[in-house]
């Protein structure tokens, strides 16, 4: 009788519920989210977290405080850089101290490389999952072994860096590293040039993201979204210039803006970030001066991590990391371990708005949507 | 660019005058916690702040009481931060949702929720965010104390042998044990730490 | 306006310019960058750091370790695990007896080098680490841990003469000090 029924009214369509996820290959690791679908059309969806989940949180509020270092590399583990600029300067923040002239140079290079290294990834894996079968991804990835050889000879590891300390950095950069920097920034516009030669004006690779996936900039604003996400929504919001920590406000750069909010904007956004990445690395590499590489102050430090005390306080720092604002809330009592210790990770709170994106989108296009956030489940499920 | 604490202090005093206000720090506390909703509000619409971004909610755990802390930017206006924070009893950590106000609050309470316990009312979608339903206890709460994995509980020989898994009799009875007394498997912290 | 389908066009031409030139171009500038590993190796990086290791000089037994423990208290991981010798009153040696490194928790991060004060500790090259199991076999114990100087010296050239120069002039320091006692006693 009910079978008879349904089929009778063959207009209407059951939803179907599936899990999406945690082990598919598109979605950068082990994540889930529950999708209902009518036909091909996304009529609801949830994201799923924990699968990675270790509490980094609370490893760290029993480390001390050098000892948390490393454990930050793998938070996000395409660019450790920047997840160590961000602890960093916000233990220098509690703990009151400088940095010399030469490591914020040192730094600020090294940041930008690793944002280089984050945005050709992304970019890369962004197409892999539109279709475009690891074409483009391979020569993402041969430009991200050079930096990633250099990454090696100056940290000493290709991914988990732990180059950073507080105030300063862990070792030097010779004359050969800085020539080698030269060279890959000097190479890199040219690569970048065919790199958009393959991609921006292909006519696929536009009909699949234009005006798919449309965030307004009042709710990115609203929802907390940050990087280039939000940016490509038109949002004028850069934590390098708002904020000039470390050396920023010292360089020229520009912030690249989105129009539509789409994923091709967020594409875009991206490659012109690398375009201002470089600009960023060429002044300074031609202003960086002589000098120390840690504060003197923190040197006893290196070889005694133990007993460092900062004083007793709290300080919430923040930087501009590739895949919008990581922040870190550090909240001491004076032993060498922190009280408190919480990260404000980008990629969990951008995917706050998956959901209202993927809405009425048919279920090819929240692959790309997913992608074109650029979340990493390290940070994510921390 | 900063804004003085002072100043929005000054100015919240005098605009909501009902509202308890204590400084700590570099941050305003609210002393209560159902003013929380006005205040934020206030900030965000003020055009002297324009407090348009939540950046960062968490929880704390103080041992007589949870906290739990707000930063706030401005997009609009490109100041910040300013810092927020109520304290709960642990017996009744109640707090009001921020998410009708900022949607950023949304993942960040759930998470707060799930690891401190703290619980945000008129929050849409109050769910553990990284441990499962099932799970018992807020793991960053300072007297939160660990599952051993070794030990099997009932549910966990249930599930085994449902998949016709054999299980020796003397974990089976330590569960049972377990079971009687109605207490999870907690790991024995080693006398000594190591270091 | 462009004509529909010259996106696909232009980027076949990318393509197809990287095909053809990765026969004749060297590896860095858009050659071949593929490395067939097990037969051909690229070239070791000085600072690559890996699992750590315990130099020793001339033989096993003069091992630089004195098992202070600050290594094993540093080590984020715990992963470090030093007894110190006892000689034949009960006193301590100031040499390990047991040094076990746990490679299954090992996470290369490198403090253990930078806070060792007696230059005794180092990270290593080797990365072709295998065990049947995940449990015993990953934990190293000290005899495969010891590697001589001269291997250190072979891996890590510039900074090895670096330690071995400090390692000379603490020792003549030492040897200097010694001296002054026969000449105040001569007095």
């Amino acid at each position: 009788m009910e079978t008879t029924e349904v089929l009778k009214n063959t207009d209407a369509t059951q939803i179907l519920e599936i899990n999406f996820g945690p082990q598919h290959p598109s979605t950068h690791g082990v994540f889930r989210m529950t999708v209902q679908l009518d036909g091909e059309k996304i009529c609801g969806l949830k994201p799923v977290f924990g699968y990675l989940h270790r509490n980094h949180e609370q490893i760290a509020e029993n480390l001390p405080y050098a000892a948390i270092m490393p454990y930050t590399d793998r938070l996000d583990y395409v660019n450790a850089l920047a997840n160590n600029f961000g602890y960093a300067l916000t233990i220098e923040k509690l703990a009151g101290f400088e940095v010399p002239e030469r490591a914020e140079y040192i730094r600020v290079i090294m940041a930008e490389l690793a944002r280089i290294v984050n945005h050709i990834t992304v970019i890369g894996f962004m197409l892999n999952d539109l279709g475009a079968f690891f074409t483009p991804l391979l020569y993402a990835f041969r430009e991200r072994e050079r930096i990633l050889d250099l990454f090696e000879e100056i940290t000493g590891s290709r991914l988990m860096n732990n180059y950073f300390r507080f105030g300063g950095v862990k070792r030097d950069l010779t004359n050969e590293n800085l020539a080698a920097i030269q060279k890959i920034v000097s190479k890199f516009p040219a690569f970048l040039k065919e790199f958009e030669a393959l991609l921006t004006k292909n006519e696929i690779l536009c009909m699949r993201c234009q005006n798919i996936g449309i965030l307004s900039g009042e709710t990115a604003t609203n929802a907390g979204i940050t990087g280039p996400v939000l940016r490509a929504s038109g949002v004028n919001y850069d934590i390098r210039k708002v904020d000039g920590y470390s050396i920023y406000n010292r360089f020229d750069f520009k912030i690249p803006l989105g129009e539509k909010g789409d994923v091709y904007d967020r594409f875009y956004v991206r490659v012109l970030e690398i375009r201002e990445s470089l600009k960023i690395l060429e002044q300074a590499l031609t202003k960086i001066p002589q000098g120390e590489i840690i504060n003197k102050k923190s040197l006893p430090l290196l070889k005694m991590p133990r007993n460092f005390k900062p004083p007793v306080g709290e300080a919430y720092g923040r930087v501009e990391s590739p895949k919008g604002e990581l922040g870190f809330y550090v909240v001491s009592d004076g032993t060498p371990q922190p009280w408190r210790y919480h990260v404000r990770a980008p990629s969990l709170i951008n995917l706050t708005v998956l959901e209202e994106m993927c809405l009425g989108q048919k279920i090819a296009d929240a692959i790309i949507i997913l992608g074109s956030i650029d979340i990493v489940l390290g940070e994510t499920d921390r | 660019m900063n804004i003085p604490i002072e100043e929005v202090k000054k100015e919240l005093e005098a605009r909501l005058p009902d509202v308890k206000l204590r400084l700590i720090r570099d941050s305003i506390l609210i002393e209560n916690p159902e003013d929380l909703p006005r205040v934020a509000l206030f900030l965000k619409e003020s055009p002297k702040f324009l407090l348009d971004y939540l950046s960062s909610v968490t929880g704390a755990d103080y041992l007589t009481f949870l906290e739990s802390v707000y930063h706030f930017y401005s997009m609009a206006t490109k100041q910040g931060p300013v810092a927020l924070r109520v304290r709960v009893t642990k017996n009744n950590p109640r707090v009001p949702s921020l998410v009708p106000i900022y949607r950023s609050a949304e993942l960040q309470e759930r998470e707060a929720y799930d690891t401190f316990g703290i619980i945000f009312e008129g929050h849409p979608d109050p769910r553990r965010l990284f441990m499962w339903e099932e799970f018992q206890g807020y793991p960053l709460r300072k007297d939160y104390e660990q599952e051993d994995t070794e030990v099997l509980e009932a549910t966990d020989i249930a599930w085994l042998e449902a998949r016709g898994i054999e299980i020796p009799g003397e974990m089976k009875e330590k569960a049972k044990a377990l079971q009687a007394t109605n207490q999870r498997a907690i790991a024995q912290k080693p006398e000594k730490p190591r270091n | 306006m462009n004509i529909f389908g010259s996106g696909v066009f232009q980027g076949m031409m990318v393509t197809l310019k990287n095909f053809l030139t990765s026969y004749f171009r060297k590896p860095d500038e858009g050659g071949i960058f593929t490395v067939q590993y097990p037969e051909e190796r690229e070239k070791a990086i000085e600072n690559f750091r890996n699992f750590p290791f315990l130099v020793y000089d001339g033989s096993p037994e003069q091992i630089r370790c004195v098992a202070c423990g600050i290594c094993e208290r540093e080590c984020p991981p715990k992963c470090i695990h030093i007894e110190m010798a006892l000689d034949v009153v009960g006193k301590p040696a100031r040499k390990p007896t047991v040094f076990d490194i746990d490679y299954g928790l090992c996470m290369n991060c490198g403090i253990c080098e930078e806070v060792c004060p007696f230059d005794s500790i180092f990270m290593d090259h080797a990365f072709e680490v295998t065990a049947p199991e995940r449990q015993i076999s990953l934990v190293r114990p000290k005899k495969a841990l010891l590697k001589s100087n001269e291997y250190f010296q072979k891996i890590r050239p510039t900074l090895a003469a670096v330690i071995d120069q400090k390692r000379k002039t603490a020792e003549e320091k030492k040897k200097a000090a010694i001296q002054p006692p026969a000449t105040s006693e001569s007095k």
